[in-house]
């Protein structure tokens, strides 16, 4: 079964066949169909742009192989590269070497921060940790109470302070809790903000600088569209992040803000939610994800059989 | 302060990039040709109009400018505006008959409980008595999230406990607001996906719940978007509006970087209204929808 993208660019080659190599021309058709379709899957624009230019430098003037047909062989390195640039292989959260980690969740409202800390929690506790959460989110009305339940979801504690208004100082105290009661990760949630929000966007690093994390974990909605570079650069040039998490990549969006954060941030996407239950969190597959970004599930073993 | 202002300064950052863009680039060209359609183009898709809906809204500029035989790059910017107000200016009235129930949907996390606890405080205010009913049992803390923002407004709330059928708070509560006389309902559900079969069919059990139990009563089943979404915003509005159908839309956190340009996209092809703007997280950071004014936000320095 061929996608849109294969049967446009299947069309726009159709005249080619017989010819000895790709020419400049031959690919700016080829590429209009395919920028269409990133800015359809929600690439950002300038990525996009980048994009498009770099991958017609790689195809123009490569030989028409005998085994591909010419939409196949540009499809091919369209998605090479775009796997290339969501970071090639899975990339592993990285632990502590004192034996004692502290993963802080940031990002926009309602992006899925608690509950990804809750699975993210679950996740660490089969793999033999004991881990914390700390409940940082003072302002949202029971994000608190919603944190207590998921932690009692995962099977996890949880750590909280219904009297303080000081976010800072409850991170501080959840870590001094978890070294107390020999938990070996402390995830810390912490309120969704604007990235304009300056008050808020010191508060972040106040309490990155008290707690000193081992990674700080952007949580992206995976719906998000052409803004997503604007936040994802603002709160790593403001916070330094160090990896993505992608969530509700269970619906039907074909989620191109991954190709944009990671383009923009240069940081790896570690996991992918995928719904809203506890076990709904995968290890991110940067293949899989330009399979989808590109519209086409099949992509693997379209290209495997040519 | 007026929608104006509120939705000026809401929009004010957005809007800043948006018109010194759109400003920049008038300015830099002395005459109109493609390159200049291509750059007003690409503003659009930036906000996430989309490519299809930016490309329709082009070719209707550039056909007024050869008809009307405007040659001043400056002129295309009213033209633009008018364009785009075409599509979005929709009759956005909430219904003012009474009693009325409110049904929020949407994807996850968008924004329609803190909305909810919004329009319930604008009604209130409007000396309406509001009633609310938590049918949101699955989301951990959902019903007392619901809870907190029942008190700041100072109404009642219907709830049970989580894990509930949805369709049975809903029920009740439409008891309760006979009972109690109340004007308004107010139904908060669980965010779902669209794609989620079982969970729309859920949406739809609610919805004949509403009809069946009072029928005399007027609706409004809104569809909240968060402003930040992309061109799946779409595909929400037409699974939605295909099972509870829709009448109208309830664009959040307008404060942010986002433009929400995607709801022009909606209302080209499903002609559907938005009828709030959310620009904050406290109480009052809610405002009816005015289309000139939302073009003219965007636009204006
Ligand atoms: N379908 C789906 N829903 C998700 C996923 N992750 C989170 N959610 C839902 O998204 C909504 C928001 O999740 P939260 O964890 O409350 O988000 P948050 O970032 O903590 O929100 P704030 O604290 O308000 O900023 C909830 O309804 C979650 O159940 C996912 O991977 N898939
Ligand atoms: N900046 C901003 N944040 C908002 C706005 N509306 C809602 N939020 C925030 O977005 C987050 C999610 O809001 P909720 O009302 O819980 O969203 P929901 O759709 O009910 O979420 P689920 O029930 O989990 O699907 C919260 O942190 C809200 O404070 C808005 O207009 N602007
Ligand atoms: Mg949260
Ligand atoms: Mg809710």
């Amino acid at each position: 079964m061929f996608s849109s993208l294969s049967e446009k660019l299947q069309d726009v080659f159709k005249k080619l066949r017989g010819k000895g190599k790709l020419t400049e021309k031959d690919i700016k058709e080829a590429m209009k169909e395919v920028k269409l379709a990133l800015l359809e899957a929600d690439v950002n624009y300038k990525v996009v742009k980048d994009f498009i230019n770099t991958v017609t430098q790689k195809a123009v003037g490569e030989e028409v192989l005998e085994s591909l047909t010419p939409a196949q062989q540009v499809i091919k390195i369209v998605y090479d590269e775009m796997v290339n640039l969501l970071g090639g292989s899975d990339t592993k959260l990285t632990f502590s070497p004192s034996g004692f980690s502290i993963y802080m969740m940031v990002g926009l409202q309602g992006s899925g921060k608690t509950t990804t800390a809750g699975k993210l929690a679950g996740l660490l506790k089969k793999q033999g940790k004991n881990p914390l959460l700390v409940a940082c989110d003072i302002y949202r009305p029971a994000a608190i109470k919603q944190l207590e339940v998921v932690a009692q979801k995962a099977g996890v504690k949880c750590f909280a302070n219904y009297n303080s208004k000081d976010a800072v100082k409850i991170a501080k105290e959840g870590i001094e809790f978890a070294k107390a009661s020999r938990c070996d990760v402390t995830i810390v949630d912490t309120a969704g903000r604007l990235h304009i929000n300056q008050e808020l966007m010191d508060e972040l690093v106040a309490i990155k600088n008290a707690i000193k994390p081992t990674e700080i974990l952007l949580v992206l909605d995976a719906m998000t569209g052409q803004d997503a570079v604007n936040v994802a650069a603002a709160f790593n040039e403001q916070l330094g992040i160090d990896g993505i998490i992608m969530t509700k990549l269970d619906g039907d969006t074909r989620g191109g803000a991954a190709l944009s954060v990671k383009a923009i941030t240069g940081k790896p996407i570690k996991f992918a939610g995928i719904g809203e239950k506890m076990e709904d969190l995968e290890v991110f597959h940067p293949d899989r994800m330009a399979s989808r970004i590109l519209g086409m599930g099949d992509i693997l073993t379209l290209i495997e059989k040519a | 302060m007026g929608f104006f202002d509120r939705l000026r300064e809401g929009l004010s950052k957005t809007k800043k990039n948006f018109t010194e863009k759109v400003e920049s680039l008038l300015k830099s060209f002395r005459q109109i040709d493609d390159d200049l359609f291509e750059e007003l183009e690409e503003v659009l898709v930036l906000s996430d109009v989309g490519v299809k809906t930016s490309q329709k809204i082009i070719e209707n500029l550039k056909e007024r400018v050869k008809k009307e035989k405007i040659l001043n790059p400056q002129d295309v910017k009213e033209l633009l505006k008018e364009e785009m107000l075409n599509i979005i200016n929709l009759e956005n009235k909430l219904s003012e008959k009474y009693p009325l129930i409110i049904l929020m949907v949407g994807v996850n996390g968008v924004g329609k409980t803190t909305s909810i606890g919004k329009i319930a405080n604008l009604l209130k205010s409007n000396g309406r008595k509001v009633l609310i009913a938590a049918a949101d049992t699955f989301r951990a803390a959902a019903a007392e999230q619901l809870e907190i923002w029942a008190k700041r407004v100072g109404c009642d709330i219907i709830k049970h406990v989580e894990g509930s059928d949805p369709a049975a708070v809903v029920f009740d509560g439409i008891q309760a607001m006979r009972a109690r006389k109340a004007d308004v309902l107010i139904v908060d559900t669980a965010g779902r996906l669209h794609t989620k079969k079982n969970l729309v069919e859920e949406l739809k059990k609610i919805d004949r719940v509403i009809n069946q139990q009072m029928p005399e009563a007027s609706k409004e089943t809104l569809l909240v978007i968060d402003a930040t979404t992309g061109q799946n915003a779409l595909n929400q509005a037409k699974e939605f509006n295909h099972a509870v159908n829709i009448s109208g839309i309830v664009l959040t956190k307008l404060d942010g970087t986002a433009k929400g340009g995607i709801v022009i996209s909606i209302c080209d092809e499903l002609k559907i209204p938005v009828k709030f703007v959310g620009v904050g997280e406290k109480i009052d950071d809610l405002q009816q929808f005015n289309a000139k004014e939302f073009v003219d936000a965007l636009f204006e320095n």
